[in-house]
């Protein structure tokens, strides 16, 4: 697993039945291009979140696939529609293999 | 001599200058890029300000002969001596220094005294541009700017004392709103400073808007604001402008550092904005731009002039405009004591360290245009000979005052074009293809047909190399023939150069300050004297 | 003010091909028309590691994004759910020079359009 690793959310803790929100999202990592050198010349090894997906209530609102040329702690913004209340769920997969997960809670009421 | 500068300030007078009473019933009172002048100053406007593309010809980009006949001017006249270039060492001597902060106060005054509602408004480049302001990191300019009464202010160079000190200040000493629309916070993209303040004035809902300079991380040291995020974002402005409307709105006033191009496409591409105030082009127009139904108003730089702009506001909009483009003459606006006892308060503590004289010019040292000037000649010289470089360059600012021949130069004159937060004179080595580079992508700042694309400053002045410049080709291809001036060879693309330069915007950049090597500089040359530069051939299309 | 330029400086041109292979893999060799779709992204990038885009084409059951003069051009791909309120994301990303950002929609109905703008990579410096 990376080091320091830091998944960070920001979504509405309530919202109408049917309403729009929009969600923010951003995680600690440094997107490591495999296209760098370290100082002794020798490529210093891809190293990326590749997949990102946010789901509610176990329902996909948008699944995205990372390439190199993200970022440095990918950040991403969208709109989820939310039905009812329930759990927002964000999952980030990384090149070696780690997961990382973060989820909320949205009161529809 | 001093029989015609009497004779000229007789034909002068303060209240032909500032005017009688303001039709309407919303005046706004516009100052801005004074870059912290609380004196009065001599300032040469440019010879060359070339316009690209659609504005080519089109104000501001206008000068000289071509300027005084857009709007009137009789040569040798007061507005032309305030307004143009041309034979400016016989004006000045005949019409004097302009600006100072104790007789912009009286022009304040007077209008106040006219309509006592009156909003003033500070378009930014306030808080940096002299010794006294680079001490007390904008504080005295902070000060000075509260007394005089300023409500609302837009920003660019204030970001480069940093951003804690930016904050310092918001939420400290500044009684003015601190206004941009456009400045957001780099992580969670939002919001960063307030966009805009509503004010009641006349009777109707009038909205200030705030748009700070688009590419300060460009422009400016990023590091010194590591967590903001600015740009044009016209979608942003457009949403703006609409919730104004949306809150009761009968006027919608933008305060913008956009510079004037770019104000220009703004209102093109932006419908609902009744006056743009713009800044940091440093352009003075004697009468409004339409744009449609939007008037643009460009007040000069400096301290040299304020601009009066008087707004008709019924029925829920703007019937009418008046713009007067008052020239703050030194000499012939009377200093209000109020101010001028708060000036030499904050210039005090300074006053022995500014005052030393370190050399005379024998020439008319001047900055700006868009090419070279003979401050920024006297600069290269300096890191030429006092870093022993082959090439010097120095960036292409537009603020910092003229001296005239004969003057003595004193520290305070340096500070006048160097004082800032980024001052190393650095040395390092670029080969011929990366200096190529350098011009290059400096020109398409300056020269990108789209205003969206150009930065509003002036091209890198270049020390020991000269050039020729297309500005009518895309980028790549505008600069040819460079040479180095010792040998006059051309410039090879893979040898290496020693190359001096100041105002970095990396982090870390190191070696002593730019006001230190031009100081030693002049000592050593004791009276210096530059010769016009012909080592830069433009072809301005 | 200089030398942010360096790292671009030394990064390969790449070829307009690689572009124009990852469109057809995502498209299908389909045609690819205009309009349905748009592209923010500034005029000018603050900083070519860390460029804000955002994409949007209301109706569409993916958006690619490319940056044609990266030395790869595969940026992102973003897959729009059942409970997407709206098809449009924003993210940041890496761009090694000027160059055009391109961002390419496969619609509900499996046609395709296609939205691109400059972002100007730049060293800056000077100002007014
Ligand atoms: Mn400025
Ligand atoms: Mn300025």
């Amino acid at each position: 697993m990376a080091d320091n690793v830091k998944p960070r959310v920001r979504v509405p803790s309530s919202a109408t039945a049917g309403e729009v929100v929009t969600i923010k999202t951003l995680i600690s990592h440094q997107m490591e291009s495999g296209q760098r050198k370290d100082d002794a010349g020798n490529v210093i090894p891809r190293s990326i979140i590749n997949r990102f997906v946010a789901a509610y209530n176990g329902e996909t609102v948008i699944d995205v696939t990372l390439e190199p040329a993200i970022s440095t702690n990918p950040y991403f913004e969208f709109q989820a529609k939310i039905p009812e209340s329930g759990t927002m769920t964000f999952t980030w997969y990384d090149d070696d293999g780690s997961v990382y997960e973060d989820s909320q809670e949205i009161t529809v009421g | 001599g001093n029989w015609s500068r009497l004779a000229a300030q007789q034909s002068l007078t303060q209240d032909d200058l500032i005017g009688g009473g303001g039709s309407g019933n919303v005046t706004l009172i516009h100052i801005t890029d004074i870059h912290a002048q609380t004196q009065p100053v001599w300032f040469r406007e440019p010879e060359i300000n070339l316009g690209v593309g659609a504005v080519a010809g089109l104000p501001p980009h206008l000068t000289g002969a071509a300027f005084r006949q857009a709007f009137g001017i009789a040569e040798g006249s007061p507005r032309d001596y305030a307004l143009t270039h041309d034979d400016f060492v016989a004006l000045a001597r005949t019409y004097g220094r302009m600006g100072g902060l104790d007789r912009i106060a009286t022009v304040v005054k007077a209008i106040r005294a006219d309509r006592p509602d009156a909003l003033l408004l500070d378009g930014g480049d306030t808080w940096q541009g002299s010794l006294p302001a680079l001490r007390t990191e904008g504080a005295d300019m902070v000060r000075l700017f509260n007394a005089l009464g300023v409500e609302a202010m837009t920003s660019h160079w204030e970001f480069t004392l940093g951003i804690d000190r930016v904050r310092e200040i918001v939420e400290g000493d500044l009684q003015a709103a601190f206004l941009g629309a456009n400045i957001f916070d780099a992580e969670w993209d939002e919001p960063a400073f307030e966009p805009m303040t509503m004010v009641e004035r006349g009777g109707a809902q009038i909205a200030v808007i705030g748009q700070a300079f688009p590419y300060l991380p460009i422009a400016n040291p990023g590091w010194l604001f590591p967590d903001l995020s600015f740009g044009i974002r016209q979608e942003r402005m457009a949403e703006v402008v609409q919730s104004a409307r949306d809150a009761g709105a009968s006027a919608v006033v933008l305060l913008s550092h956009n510079g004037f191009d770019v104000d220009r496409k703004l209102a093109e591409d932006v419908p609902g904005i009744d006056v743009i105030l713009t800044g940091h082009t440093h352009d003075a127009i004697p009468e409004p731009v339409m744009v449609g139904k939007t008037a643009l108003i460009a007040s000069g730089s400096h301290g040299k002039f304020v601009s009066r702009v008087d707004l008709d506001v019924r029925d829920g909009a703007v019937q009418g405009i008046d713009h007067r483009l008052i020239p703050i003459f030194s000499d012939v606006i009377a200093p209000d004591a109020e101010m001028t006892a708060l000036v030499e308060e904050t210039r005090a503590p300074f006053a022995d360290e500014m005052s030393e004289v370190l050399g005379t010019t024998g020439s008319l040292l001047y900055r700006r245009g868009n090419f070279n000037g003979t401050w920024d000649d006297l600069i290269c010289n300096a890191l030429v000979a006092e870093r022993e470089a082959d090439i010097a360059l120095s960036p292409g600012f537009r603020w910092g005052a003229t001296l005239l021949p004969g003057q003595e130069i004193t520290r305070e004159d340096v500070f006048n074009v160097t004082a800032m937060s980024y001052p190393a004179a650095y040395r390092t080595e670029m080969t011929g293809a990366f200096l190529h580079t350098v011009l290059e992508d400096v020109a398409d700042n300056l020269f990108n047909p789209d205003p969206y694309y150009q930065q509003g400053g002036d091209m890198v002045r270049v020390g020991g190399m000269g050039y020729r410049i297309d500005v009518t080709q895309p980028q790549g291809s505008r600069i040819t023939e460079m040479t180095l001036l010792r040998t006059g060879e051309r410039i090879d693309p893979d040898r290496t150069y020693t190359v001096s330069g100041w105002a970095s915007v990396n982090e870390g950049t190191e070696g002593p300050p730019i006001w230190d090597v031009v100081e030693a500089h002049i000592r050593k040359q004791g009276t210096v004297t530059i010769d016009p530069n012909q080592s830069v051939d433009v072809i301005a299309g | 003010g200089l030398g942010a330029l360096a790292a671009a400086f030394v990064l390969p041109k790449v070829a307009v091909a690689a572009t124009d292979d990852a469109i057809a893999a995502f498209t299908g060799g389909a045609s690819v028309g205009q309009g349905g779709i748009t592209l923010t992204a500034p005029e000018i990038a603050e900083n070519g590691n860390t460029v804000p885009i955002e994409v949007s084409a209301p109706g569409a059951e993916a958006i690619m994004v490319l940056a044609a003069g990266n030395p790869n051009p595969d940026v992102a791909t973003f897959n729009f759910g059942p409970l997407s309120g709206a098809q449009s994301a924003s993210t940041r990303i890496r761009l090694a020079e000027t160059q055009d950002v391109v961002a390419i929609a496969r619609m509900g109905d499996g046609s395709f359009v296609e939205a691109r703008q400059e972002v100007k990579v730049t060293i800056g410096g000077c100002g007014g």
